[in-house]
């Protein structure tokens, strides 16, 4: 506890201050749109739309970091995200396609890419 | 409904959720690991780990937050890069509006712990006929934020005993999108907006790069689905006109 690199005080508000504000940003739609008030057509659409979306776009997000122009090129996530899609479309197993791929990937990382 | 209620039926939902929460359990128990090692390694043992957990709940909000410790960063920064990295959660309480109706006095903890990985997976399950909505996706989120409790405390633990090489290990996360992703793609619904998520998110992060890109494809992503969404009403309308001549 004696080591904490800012003082206990201050690491205890910095959590509470995100846990807030990430709080903030899971409720504006509900504070938005309370239950009982008319939901508009178009937020009502993109409710319906904006999933399938999202989880392209967190896909993405994932990769951000990836640098394809220098070595070594995002070959570890493109074999191991390789393996996770064939495997998952083979098998059709969530536990074998995160396992497997998360596996293939850290041995990549940690030694071939190393 | 009330009267058919059975005394067990929390007892159910959480029987028939467990099942479904096991690619999160494998992801969140190694990226909550990595996490704590992570915060250990910064001088804080299991017990912070496991309180930033409870509190804040957040996969890559807490890895991004491991950095705040440090007393070059100000309270202000804190607040502001922690609303950037978790602005994506805005869309999805849009799309939760309606379903979330059926939790009364839960729906506080489902808006509080709306992380990724559990959204995902209401879309992923169907509630099994015969247990109670409420219950079944409560049952998915509490036991979604236990794994993450657990795996960020022993990764708190095992980083002051044991340091071992955790690189890599976030793939879990990577690859349970991608996991999510195909099996909506399989489904063959919905593939034009999984397709405008993914080419907007592309465009934005060249153009604004990794720091700052999730804002702009946020906006993007609307723009496109809305105009979509509009052209398709006035195509229903002009084909609703046409067949009344």
């Amino acid at each position: 506890m004696n080591n904490l690199p800012i003082s206990f005080w201050r690491s205890v508000i910095i959590i509470v201050l995100v846990a807030l504000v990430t709080l903030a940003t899971r409720a504006i739609p509900f504070v938005l749109f309370p239950e009982g008030k008319k939901i508009p057509k178009a937020v009502e659409y993109l409710g319906k739309v904006l999933p399938p979306a999202v989880i392209g776009m967190l896909v993405v997000y994932c990769f951000k970091s990836v640098n394809v122009l220098s070595s070594p090129f995002g070959l570890p996530e493109l074999i191991a995200g390789l393996t996770v899609v064939v495997l998952h479309i083979w098998k059709r197993n969530n536990l074998l396609s995160i396992g497997a791929g998360t596996i293939i990937y850290m041995i990549l990382v940690q030694t071939v890419f190393a | 409904m009330i009267t058919l209620e059975k005394p067990n039926t929390y007892k159910a939902a959480f029987k028939a959720a467990f099942p479904h929460t096991l690619p999160v359990m494998t992801g969140y128990l190694f990226i909550g690991i990595a996490f704590g090692v992570m915060f250990a390694d910064k001088g804080y043992n299991f017990l912070w780990a496991g309180l930033m957990s409870l509190l804040v709940y957040a996969g890559s909000g807490q890895y991004l937050a491991v950095n705040f410790f440090d007393p070059s960063v100000s309270l202000l920064q804190v607040a502001f890069l922690t609303f950037m990295v978790n602005v994506r959660h805005i869309f999805y309480g849009l799309s939760l509006l309606d379903k979330f109706k059926v939790s009364g006095k839960k729906k506080p903890y489902m808006i509080f712990s709306l992380t990724d990985e559990t959204y995902s997976l209401y879309f992923l399950t169907k509630t099994p006929p015969g247990v109670d909505e409420g219950k079944f996706l409560f049952a998915l989120s509490i036991l979604d934020q236990s794994y993450w409790i657990v795996g960020s405390m022993i990764g708190g633990l095992a980083g002051t005993l044991i340091p071992f090489d955790s690189t890599g290990i976030d793939f879990a996360m990577t690859a349970l999108f991608i996991v999510i992703f195909v099996e909506q793609w399989l489904e063959k619904k919905n593939r034009f907006p999984a397709v405008v998520g993914v080419v907007a998110s592309v465009i934005s992060l060249m153009i604004f790069g990794k720091d700052s890109f999730i804002l702009p494809s946020m906006i993007i992503i609307m723009i496109v689905l809305l105009s979509n969404h509009r052209i398709e009403e006035k195509k229903n309308k002009t084909g609703e006109a046409e067949n009344n001549e």
